[in-house]
């Protein structure tokens, strides 16, 4: 066992240290590429499973055990189907926008902590690269909808165009409150300023900026009730209309790879991370002890997810010009106003939080 | 209520938390889906299903031809053809029933006055053609000694 070690250690010597560098980095992208579509995969299975039970049915349940395997096989369906191009399409464009979607909901990834020191770039500037990446989705909607030459694409472009830049304001404070508390704009220390207990989390000092974040979230990423951008009963299915096959499957991905980017970015900002929930509790905190903090932040994870498929389950679509309304007369004053409250909290070091 | 009352009520998503309750608590109750090819739905013991024409003991079989149901026959679905047999009888030589007309009323097995042809509780078939809904003397009678 040894010598296959020493073997391997020798052999991983003779590569150029440039290619080194190039390895350990592919070794990074995989290792959270391959899970996180696992997880987009398990996520759609979820989905339809939860609104299902909303629903009192039962589900997919035909395809393996459960259904368990229903999303391999969607993903099979998916990828032997034919992909067509509208004739008065611009080609390039349109096979660009798919990857113009996906891109950023993946790179977004490179910053996450999963647990301290586990991440793949520990940047300073972490939460100002998650809002730049994320923001750079909306051009893929954009250009889907206006190389497939259709009006519904085109509608739901627009649509997703206004939405997104709207919510991205209440973001930007809703982001910026945090800092302020935090202290520091690095992902790691913002968790890590959320020591203490369960109390301190941010959840509790910015509970309003909390449920703001996570509504503005659930529109920046065009899910329901904010999802006029697709509007099934209205404009067909928005700017993926002309998609089929894997074009259309690479739109669906990033759907929800962004939901399970804004899912651990909630739990990572206000729930404390891989923090776990009974520190400072005396016997239980000895007694969960031994478990892992990624275990804690797969936990927050999957109850933000939850809710976004409750969300889903339970309310009907925004008419446009409510989502505007809400937007930009209770979002927009509401975070600005919360955000001069927590600076004032912070200047006078209000104990328990921001001391 | 006055107007700041209104404003809080909305601010606090009052109504929003009262939806997601709601659904919540379906979330928990037990479904109501039955799994067809496994279980099947309840039925009555009058239901009427595909029709069948049945014989006696001896392996006569019950039709005298008479008509009266394709006389009776709302949507004129019954077609019947009669010839004197052999031995004297009057018998169907065709006995046509189009499931694509019939409404399934009933009427034929009421107005049967050997009790020939009867409406079964079967209702699992299928056809991926017109003319398969077309049934034939052979397969009714078929369909009734499967049963029998």
């Amino acid at each position: 066992m040894d010598s296959l070690i020493n073997a391997a250690l020798s052999v991983w010597q003779l590569i150029p240290v440039a290619l080194q560098t190039v390895l350990v980095i592919l070794a990074q992208i995989f290792a959270i590429i391959i899970p996180l579509m696992l997880s987009v995969a398990y996520y759609t299975y979820a989905e339809r499973k939860v609104i299902g039970r909303m629903q009192v049915r039962v589900g997919p349940n035909r395809v393996g055990p459960f259904g368990l395997l229903q999303p391999i096989a969607d993903g099979v369906k998916l990828f032997f189907k034919e992909i067509v191009v509208p004739v008065k399409a611009n080609p390039i464009l349109f096979y660009l926008a798919p990857v113009m979607t996906i891109a950023p909901a993946m790179a977004a990834w490179a910053v996450v902590p999963f647990q301290e020191g586990v991440v793949v770039a520990d940047i300073n500037l972490g939460l100002l690269y998650v809002l730049a990446i994320t923001s750079m989705g909306v051009y893929g909607v954009i250009v889907a909808g206006w190389a497939s030459n259709s009006r519904y694409a085109f509608l739901g472009a627009m649509r997703s165009a206004a939405q997104i830049i709207s919510y991205e304001i209440a973001m930007g404070f809703a982001l910026i409150s945090v800092l302020l508390a935090a202290g520091s704009i690095n992902l790691t220390e913002i968790v890590l300023a959320q020591q203490g207990s369960a109390l301190h989390w941010f959840a509790l000092p910015l509970l309003p900026i909390f449920v703001i974040y996570f509504i503005s979230a659930v529109a920046e990423t065009n899910r329901a009730p904010f999802d006029v951008a697709e509007g099934e009963s209205e404009i067909v299915a928005g700017f993926h209309v002309e998609y089929s096959g894997m074009t259309f499957a690479v739109f669906f991905l990033a759907e929800y790879a962004n939901m399970i980017l804004i899912c651990t970015l909630t739990s990572l900002m206000f729930l404390g991370g891989w923090l776990s929930p009974f520190e400072g509790i005396p016997v239980l905190e000895g007694l969960f002890d031994w478990v892992p903090g990624f275990i804690w932040l797969f936990g927050k994870i999957l109850l933000i997810a939850f809710l976004f498929l409750w969300f889903r389950a339970t309310f009907p679509r925004y008419r446009y010009d409510q989502i505007m309304r809400l937007g930009w007369k209770v979002f927009i004053p509401i975070t600005i106003v919360w955000l001069v409250l927590v600076g004032a909290a912070v200047v006078a070091e209000l104990p328990w939080w921001f001391d | 209520m006055s107007a700041a009352v209104k404003y809080l009520r909305s601010l606090l998503m009052l109504e929003l938390l009262a939806g997601l309750a709601l659904t919540l608590k379906h979330f928990f109750k037990p479904n109501i889906t039955v799994q067809f090819p496994e279980e099947q739905t309840p039925m009555s013991n009058r239901f009427r299903g595909l029709h069948a024409l049945r014989r006696y003991a001896n392996g006569e079989e019950r039709c005298i031809a008479c008509k009266l149901c394709e006389a009776v026959c709302p949507a004129l679905a019954i077609t019947i053809d009669s010839e004197e047999r052999d031995d004297g009888t009057r018998r169907a030589t065709r006995y046509d029933i189009d499931l694509s007309k019939c409404i399934y009323c009933g009427f034929c097995e009421e107005v049967c006055p050997v009790d020939s042809i009867v409406m079964t509780r079967h209702i699992n078939y299928h056809a991926e053609e017109r003319s398969e809904l077309l049934f034939d003397k052979a397969k009714l009678l078929a369909h009734g000694d499967a049963l029998e």
